[in-house]
């Protein structure tokens, strides 16, 4: 066995992808909190904390262009590091999503929300969920599994267009309810692209595995 | 064989379609728009009674690049060899299967090892200009070819295309071996050039050379394979990954067990996805 500092490093590289992957679901979670408890304090602590996401995409990068110079990565690995790089970038603006979500939560202020949450939790989880599996797959190189997340997908276009239409629905009703009602579909839209972004990650699984290029299932939207 | 006329251009000018660009059907025959410069049928190459190679068959696309790689021992210069029969100056090598050179059997009775040589030229791993001026290096084939045309113009031309003309031409008298070894090793390819081959067979050409000497070599090549087949053995992976066209991966399992081809396709199918877990492992760093 050779190259076992190279691939130490790209172990590194891998577990380095998966904290980002956490600190984007950690901030995707406190921003609905935020959103569902009324709490300022933890949505402005949400865009506050963006930034260590941001620069931990910059330091994933850097570390996948130190490998490219001076590794001449070929075949499996040269796939990884690319697949690597476009997750670094899905995960960063997923940050900017639960970012979105927490500047949603801050707009709608000290307001009473014009109904309970239960539809945007629900897609919560959903997205939350494909993004875990992805990043597993990513994990194990299993393809399957990523083919099955991309799937999962039009569930939550499903939820994205019930919720729409429910908020829409208050709007006709009551004219008061459509400044709040358009930042939810805001908050719906942003869970919506968390979402296909995982697929995203999901279809790198696949380049990752079989080195072929493909769109699996498309999103709605 | 017919006997090849003493001129710098090729004697047979192909139409080369550009590269397929891989977004062909999975089987599709990625080499079916090429020409067929070279082909083996079940090559095996005999040291006495060891069997070096076994087995081979693949093609050399005309006016390509085709990078021969694999480990030490795997038989990739004894391949290059078969090339043009230069095994068979070594005592006790024999070939059984087939060598073609465009459809025609290369190891047909008929056939003339040296004509052979003419057109299907070889570039040694070290430079070895012959211990006579730049310009008789350059004209030694041609004066022994019997040639009658303009011999000033050849040598230019000659080094010209091997892109050492403006380095060299205050000073065509002064000896080969004043040069950089970079400089020997285009002299060596103009040398090779100014026979006219088909095919330039180059074995290791910048394995003695410094990076910067490398990557003129590499550029020639390339610049080299619009008009030239070129088949290059090298251990220089990323040297195959950046110049060629075509990729083989030669093993063997060691022991004295006979090399073996891997697998064949285009370099990026190759250095991206190959097929074979032994390829993926070999260029990937893993062994060999």
């Amino acid at each position: 066995m050779t190259r076992i500092g190279f691939d130490h490093e790209l172990k590194q590289l891998q577990d380095e992808l998966l904290a980002l992957g956490s600190m984007v679901e950690k901030a995707v979670i406190k921003s609905i909190d935020s959103l569902k408890r009324r709490d300022l304090a933890l949505a402005r602590t949400v865009v506050e904390e963006d930034k260590f996401i941001n620069h931990k995409r910059f330091a994933i990068e850097e570390r996948c262009l130190k490998l490219l110079a001076t590794q001449q990565p070929m075949a499996q690995d040269l796939r990884i590091i690319v697949a690597v790089l476009h997750t670094t970038v899905d995960l960063e603006r997923m940050g900017d999503h639960a970012e979105g979500i927490a500047r949603v939560s801050i707009r709608i202020g000290d307001d009473p929300l014009i109904k309970p949450l239960i539809d945007i939790p629900r897609m919560t989880d959903l997205a939350l969920g494909m993004l875990r599996r992805a990043l597993d797959a990513f994990t194990h190189r299993d393809s399957a599994a990523a083919t099955r997340v991309c799937q999962e997908d039009d569930e939550i276009d499903a939820l994205h267009e019930q919720i729409y239409r429910e908020l829409l629905t208050y709007m006709l009703q009551d004219p008061r309810t459509i400044q709040q009602a358009t930042y939810l579909t805001w908050v719906a839209h942003n869970l919506e692209r968390i979402a296909d972004r995982s697929t995203n990650i999901a279809e790198q699984v696949v380049f990752i595995v079989t080195g072929k290029r493909e769109e699996i299932g498309s999103s709605k939207y | 064989m017919a006997q090849a006329p003493v001129n710098i251009r090729p004697s047979k000018h192909l139409e080369v379609p550009p590269m397929p660009i891989g977004d062909e059907p999975e089987n599709a025959d990625p080499m079916a728009s090429e020409t067929i410069a070279l082909e083996t049928k079940s090559l095996q190459v005999f040291y006495g009674s060891r069997l070096a190679l076994d087995g081979i068959s693949m093609k050399v696309a005309a006016r390509r690049i085709t990078a021969i790689i694999g480990p030490s021992g795997c038989g990739k210069s004894t391949l290059l060899r078969c090339f043009n029969r230069m095994n068979e100056l070594l005592q006790g090598a024999r070939i059984a299967g087939e060598v073609l050179f465009m459809g025609e059997d290369l190891y047909a009775r008929d056939v003339d090892p040296t004509e052979v040589r003419y057109r299907i030229g070889m570039v040694f791993q070290k430079p070895n200009p012959f211990p006579k001026s730049i310009y008789d290096n350059v004209a030694f084939g041609p004066r022994i070819n019997g040639n009658k045309g303009n011999l000033d113009e050849l040598v230019e031309q000659s080094l010209r295309r091997a892109a050492l003309w403006d380095e060299v031409k205050d000073r065509l008298k002064k000896s080969a071996l004043e040069l950089s070894g970079g400089q020997q090793q285009r002299l060596c390819i103009a040398r090779a050039l100014a026979v006219a081959p088909e095919v330039i067979l180059m074995d290791e050409p910048a394995s003695a050379l410094d990076p910067l000497a490398t990557l003129k070599i590499e550029d020639l090549m390339q610049e080299l394979a619009k008009d030239y087949t070129i088949v290059i053995v090298t251990h220089n992976m990323q040297q195959a990954a950046r110049v060629s066209d075509y990729t083989a991966f030669l093993t063997t399992e060691g022991g004295g067990a006979p090399g073996k081809l891997v697998e064949f396709g285009p370099k990026d199918v190759i250095f991206t996805n190959p097929r074979d877990q032994r390829t993926q492992d070999y260029i990937t760093g893993r062994f060999g």
